[in-house]
């Protein structure tokens, strides 16, 4: 393990890395959402890009690795509103509990 | 609401419904958008026509909008010059709803060839150009674009000359970039409205150049 | 206008990417007022900054192992982490 001088995972420019995938994927439209609601919340002044990369950033190089860019993103947004109540994480909670309970594809639940 | 499907629901560019989201197994991230959409809206943070209208204005941004600039530019020196001073403005006055996008373009010359690329996360124009590709957010281009630029480019297809020097644009803060490409040769006496056929998206991020519609 | 890349490395929300950190440039226009990322990030009363962007060598920033020294790099660097040369 080489020893940490300060430089953060998500710091990439000039990282060692493999050949470009060109594989593209068409957004699904619960991402555009995700999307919509990044941008909406940041109109509303709940949050701002800084805020969102912030916690993009905090939640680490294995949630890179590990999540679509797209759950990256709800997980940013849904932490953003709480830390600046517009919920509580009681009541997200609760209403992803109600949520779930609705079906299981995201038809169903939406 | 589990079966109230609203007038929401946009559709795919093959003019489908967007079903694949709808028939696998939920998970737990798409189960986090619900809620956090419906708590958002219960509040009155936001609208459900708002979530509507702002998926409605991203489907209608893509990479048309700027190739329509792009052919402006090859077209009218005027408007090119106020392009390259003031791009936000200028896409504005030709009413791109850009929102509140900072936005510069610059211009590859027989002397320079410009990349874009964001080191730090995936800025991209995406209030002109729509979402950006895959690709443009992955760890390969990301870490590569600023210390091997030329081989990336070569990986794209493009070769560029010893004497042309390569600017690489990192999109490390509040500004988003624009490539303005080179008009090619082959391209002279197309009108305007033809021109914008030959530039694509990629030739805007400076890992394309622009090539006679097929 | 040379100026210098602070070689500051705080834990945090920042703008300055690690591998212009230390590096010699030119700035290549003055942009504007901005908030500060830095505190904006968390959501606190930002204070506006300037903006500038700057050019770098290729041969500056990546030394010997540069794939083309004449080649340049330009980047958006908040002022509070530059100081002249």
């Amino acid at each position: 393990m080489t020893e940490f001088f300060g430089k953060r995972w998500h710091d990439m420019g000039g990282d060692p890395a493999g050949k470009i995938s060109y594989d593209q994927h068409d957004f699904a439209l619960w991402e555009k959402r995700v999307d919509a609601l990044m941008v909406l919340a940041s109109t509303a002044g709940l949050m701002n890009t800084d805020s969102l990369r912030r916690v993009l950033e905090d939640m680490g190089e294995e949630a890179y690795e590990a999540m679509s860019y797209y759950e990256r993103w709800i997980a940013s947004v849904g932490q953003n509103m709480i830390e600046v109540g517009a919920f509580s994480t009681a009541e997200l909670a609760r209403k992803m509990a109600q949520v779930k309970a609705r079906g299981s594809t995201y038809g169903d639940a939406t | 609401m589990p079966h109230d499907h609203q007038n929401d629901e946009p559709l795919s560019s093959s003019g489908h419904p967007f079903r694949a989201d709808d028939d696998t197994k939920l998970s737990y991230w798409q189960v986090m958008e619900i809620a956090v959409r419906e708590l958002l809206i219960e509040k009155g943070h936001i609208s459900a026509s708002q979530v509507h209208e702002q998926i409605n204005r991203m489907d209608a941004r893509s990479p048309a909008n700027g190739a329509t600039i792009v052919a402006r530019a090859w077209t009218d020196p005027q408007f090119k010059a106020a392009l390259l001073t003031n791009a936000g403005q200028t896409s504005r006055d030709m009413g791109f709803d850009i929102g509140p996008m900072q936005l510069i373009v610059v211009e590859n010359t027989n002397s320079v060839h410009n990349v874009v690329v964001c080191t730090l996360c995936s800025c991209y124009p995406r209030n002109l150009l729509g979402l950006p590709p895959d690709w443009y957010k992955s760890r390969a281009y990301r870490s590569r674009t600023v210390v091997e630029p030329r081989k990336v480019l070569s990986e794209f297809g493009v070769e560029i000359a010893p004497d042309v020097q390569v600017r690489v644009h990192d999109s490390t803060a509040d500004m988003r970039y624009l490539v303005l490409p080179a008009k090619p040769a082959e391209a002279n006496g197309v009108s305007e409205t033809l021109l914008a056929n030959w530039v694509t998206r990629d030739s805007m991020i400076g890992v394309g150049l622009p090539r006679a519609p097929v | 206008m040379k100026v210098r890349v602070h070689s500051h490395w705080p834990p945090g929300h920042i703008r300055t990417p690690a591998y212009l950190r230390g590096k010699q440039g030119e700035i290549e226009r003055e942009i504007g007022l901005f908030n500060n990322p830095e505190q904006n990030a968390y959501r606190l009363a930002s204070e506006q900054r300037a903006l500038v962007r700057v050019r770098f060598t290729m041969a500056e920033v990546w030394g010997d192992g540069a794939e083309t020294p004449d080649d340049v790099i330009e980047a958006e660097i908040y002022t509070h982490w530059l100081e002249p040369v």
